[in-house]
């Protein structure tokens, strides 16, 4: 009873004060309810895939947005994942459970060769140097087809589950579990560094903090995350494909995180699961799609440059000058320390 | 395009060795001055505004574009067609900057995204008006002089003509006018030539004209030697970065450099080795790594430990 009543309160003091948060809350509960709704297999398809891309474009988030670290090259780790998940499953006939993590490990080595060259890096060097490295990659996979496949890529993996709806399930549940990792984890000590090292990285090291080690990580955190998403993907679509290494799919990682807002995490998923359905409604309107898409994209972000979460959340919400808690705009006087909103 | 049949190395055949030999001289300063056209540019704009401009070579696409419509499907004469190119790219160019880029300026990565998406815009407008297919564009001046036996065309000549001379100009422009002294010092401390009284917005917005004119002058020239399609901005644009990088950003002189060194590299490789053609992007940008991993600043950037 007790319990049912921390809960209780918890729920009424930490979430319903605030807009953004029942919003968030509500979509967790609508993606995982949402089968009971519809079975249709495209919806659940779209929103898996958006599921998955939310992890990837959250990594980006991760490395990009809170370190600084722009990659322009993000494809590479879920390039390298998906086709190390696609060869191991493929030759060896292991199954997802190992292929993936395993994929993600391997991304995880490549963040650290990229990682350590681009060190001495900053800024727009480090992102355009970044987006060379998939680029070679892709070089390679065309130069040997016979085991990488070539153009067509590899295909005839193991399904990630056996029905559309547990692989559905898996999708958003790696996407919930992971992106609130990724989130606890800008939220630590670590993020703080993190952060830190984005704003001003000289100060950071005359603190006495090694960025060296830090910047490391970052890369391997964030390659790790992508490695995830591109395995999960890898086995959705039973297919890896030189298309996952391509500049676009850099970009688009890059795309949907800025379109959501950056240094959020959770303005990624938002982002991905506002275009990517979109990009799949627009399939209607046949050669216009990519138009319209990219229209949205450009007037979206005139209207608000600092990303869609970012935006609405200070529409909705402001921060109490004297103890920087968030409150909604309505309140007259702040939600802990009840002091003069204005 | 898996190599090119005809052209493979046979060791032994002086003639076809002086052929390739040639041909990769030609075809390396061709590409060489077309990417340093595209590599100015962009290093320009970078300089004087720090936007890294994504839809470079999209404007040097659409000025391929445009000279194709103007000069084969209106049949306009190349006189006039071409300047007409140039102006139209060039004002696309500005409405772009003052619509879409100088109000959101403040948000780098939003400026980032918002180039993507003007390139995505210009390529699906090419592919709905145009069509995907492949296009080509008649040579402005035809035949061909063959000095030593080496066959080099007139447009190639007529191309390398104008590429200098676009370059001197802005040369001239940078150096010697009030112009260019203004945008040299906003590219190298944007606030304190605020605080002198230029107007910093205006001298990005006439960087960007003269960055997008550069490109159109590039794609009006080159459109007779390439093939035409809506997404041939794609792989200029990745040796493009790869040159500014190579160069050290917002360095004309190392753009043009590392525009001649990259052209030479890729050239070489489809030349020399087999397959060369999947090759050739892979091996320059990892000569590009190789020399940023030794100069972190490019070859001729300034790196300032301290910038914030």
């Amino acid at each position: 009873m007790a319990v049912i009543r921390m809960a209780f309160r918890y729920v009424r003091n930490e979430i319903f004060v605030l807009p953004t948060r029942v919003i968030a809350v509500l979509f967790v509960i609508l993606l995982i309810l949402l089968p009971l709704l519809t079975q249709d297999m495209y919806i659940l398809r779209i929103l898996a895939i958006a599921a998955i891309f939310s992890i990837y474009a959250a990594s980006w988030d991760l490395l990009s947005g809170f370190v600084g670290q722009v990659s322009f090259g993000h494809a590479l780790f879920f390039g390298v994942a998906a086709y190390t998940t696609a060869l191991l499953n493929l030759r060896l006939g292991l199954s997802p459970v190992i292929t993936i993590p395993l994929g993600a490990f391997a991304a995880v080595l490549v963040g650290l060769l990229v990682g350590i060259p681009c060190l001495r890096l900053k800024g727009p060097y480090l992102g355009l140097a970044t987006l060379a490295f998939p680029i070679m990659l892709m070089g390679i996979i065309f130069v040997f087809p016979g085991f990488f496949g070539g153009e067509l890529g590899i295909s005839g993996i193991t399904r990630l589950a056996s029905s559309r709806l547990t692989e559905y399930y898996i999708a958003v549940v790696c996407m919930l579990v992971l992106c609130f990792i990724m989130w606890k984890i800008t939220d630590s000590k670590i993020g703080i560094i993190f952060h830190a090292i984005r704003e001003d990285e000289i100060a950071v090291r005359a603190s006495g903090i090694n960025t060296i080690k830090y910047k490391l990580l970052a890369f391997c955190l964030s390659g790790f995350f992508a490695g995830l998403a591109g395995g999960l993907y890898t086995h959705f679509l039973r297919i890896a494909g030189p298309s996952m290494l391509a500049v676009l799919m850099s970009f688009q990682a890059i795309i949907w995180a800025i379109f959501g807002g950056i240094v959020t995490i959770y303005g990624a998923v938002v982002g991905v699961f506002i275009l990517y359905p979109t990009l799949e409604i627009l399939r209607a309107t046949a050669e216009y799609r990519m138009l319209i898409f990219a229209l949205i994209v450009l007037l979206v972000l005139r209207v608000m440059p600092q990303g869609i979460t970012t935006f609405t959340r200070d529409k909705l919400e402001r921060e109490c000058p004297r103890c920087k808690v968030r409150n909604t705009v309505t309140r007259k006087n702040c939600r802990v320390c009840s002091s003069d909103m204005r | 395009m898996r190599g090119l049949p005809g052209l493979i190395h046979h060791p032994g055949n002086r003639r076809e060795e002086l052929a390739m030999l040639s041909d990769i001289l030609v075809y390396g300063l061709m590409n060489g001055a077309v990417y340093a056209m595209l590599a100015i540019g962009f290093s320009l704009i970078f300089g004087a505004a720090r936007i890294i401009n994504l839809a470079h070579t999209a404007f040097f696409m659409l000025a391929a574009y445009a000279i194709f419509y103007f000069g084969s499907e209106l049949a306009i004469n190349p006189f006039i067609a071409i300047p007409l190119s140039i102006i139209l790219v060039v004002l696309v160019g500005v409405v772009v900057y003052y619509v879409f880029m100088e109000p959101i300026r403040e948000h780098e990565t939003a400026v980032l995204i918002v180039t993507v998406a003007v390139a995505l815009v210009f390529q699906e407008l090419i592919l709905i008006i145009f069509g995907g297919h492949y296009r080509g564009v008649s040579s402005i001046v035809a035949g061909y002089i063959s000095p030593y036996g080496i066959r080099i065309s007139y447009q190639y000549l007529l191309t390398l003509g104008v590429v200098s001379l676009s370059l001197f100009i802005v040369w001239l422009i940078l150096m010697k006018t009030r112009l260019g002294i203004a945008i040299r010092s906003s590219a190298q401390d944007r606030e304190i030539a605020n605080l002198m009284g230029m107007n910093v917005a205006k001298i990005a917005a006439a960087t960007m004209a003269i960055s997008v004119g550069l490109a159109a002058v590039a794609g009006v020239m080159v459109a007779p030697l390439y093939t035409l399609e809506p997404h041939m901005w794609l792989n200029p644009l990745v040796l493009v970065l790869a040159i500014v990088i190579l160069g050290g950003l917002g360095s004309i002189k190392g753009s043009f450099i590392g525009a001649l060194i990259l052209a030479f590299i890729e050239v070489t490789v489809v030349f020399l080795i087999p397959g060369g053609a999947f090759l050739k992007v892979a091996i320059a940008l990892a000569i590009m790594l190789t020399i940023l991993i030794i100069r972190p600043e490019g070859l001729f950037g300034v790196y300032m430990e301290g910038e914030r």
